[in-house]
């Protein structure tokens, strides 16, 4: 388990922006460390969203996102007080799932 | 022999994932099933463009990437991907010059709108590549970004 993510989900007209700062160390896999070995990769590799029991984004990574990955998109439909359920898995096996209330 | 030895550190790595008891053994393979290895490791546009099962890919200016155009710190570059493409189906982020050239694969369900951002990491001065699949065709857009890793603002 990871660590908690931050999500914010806000409600604009027609359609919900949802913006996802997930803490990952995002290892690339070739990085050497102080005695000079290769840093294994380790990285998120599977990303969905959901809304309302619906898929709204689904994302395949590779390592090279940025270290603790920020993502932003925007879904049509969404109100205040909706639920919106962030899961992500990483290349280890760790997963982690998180929620936000549309405001 | 070759594909000897893939398949035992596959299989490694199913172990060491399902010993750990994180995973069940059908959800490692799932996932190990699901995401694009290929794609991911792909080392040439033409190579990643087909392992992810695209063809005959066009230019479009309906396709709008927007990031810095000089990046300082190569390690956080803020990149976006918009596509105006009707019936965009999926987005992949690719970095021309990146050791493996896809950051990132985005599925556009209908009703979610073909623009997402996030950050990625550059290696060195390259083309970030959009890559939208719509009705089944393949379209791009590019974006030069130069990166200065010395931070020297060179």
């Amino acid at each position: 388990m990871g660590d908690p993510m931050r999500i914010r989900a806000t409600a604009q007209g027609d359609s919900t922006e949802v913006r996802v700062l997930m803490a990952h160390e995002m290892e690339t896999g070739q990085r050497k460390d102080a005695s000079g070995k290769l840093v294994p990769a380790h990285y998120i590799s599977n990303v969905t969203v959901t809304h309302a029991g619906k898929v709204v984004l689904s994302a395949e990574w590779g390592a090279a996102i940025a270290k603790n990955p920020f993502l932003q998109f925007r879904f049509a439909g969404g109100k205040k007080g909706d639920e919106v359920t962030v899961t992500w898995t990483d290349n280890k096996g760790d997963t982690r799932t998180d929620k936000a209330v549309i405001n | 022999m070759t594909h000897r030895r893939d398949f035992l550190q596959f299989t490694g790595v199913l172990g060491a994932l399902v010993s750990t008891g994180l995973l069940s053994a059908e959800q490692a393979l799932a996932q190990q099933a699901a995401w694009n290895k290929s794609a991911f490791e792909a080392k040439s546009l033409a190579d990643a463009v087909k392992a992810l099962g695209g063809s005959g890919v066009k230019e479009s200016k309906d396709i709008t990437i927007t990031g810095p155009d000089i990046a300082e710190n190569g390690a956080v570059v803020p990149v976006g991907v918009a596509s105006k493409v009707p019936g965009t189906q999926a987005v992949h982020i690719l970095v021309e010059k990146n050791p493996s050239l896809l950051a990132a694969s985005f599925n556009i369900p209908a009703g979610t709108e073909a623009n997402v951002s996030t950050r990625i990491k550059m290696g060195e001065s390259s083309n970030v590549i959009g890559l939208v699949k719509a009705n089944n065709q393949w379209f791009m857009g590019s974006k030069e970004v130069k990166v200065t890793l010395g931070g020297c603002g060179g």
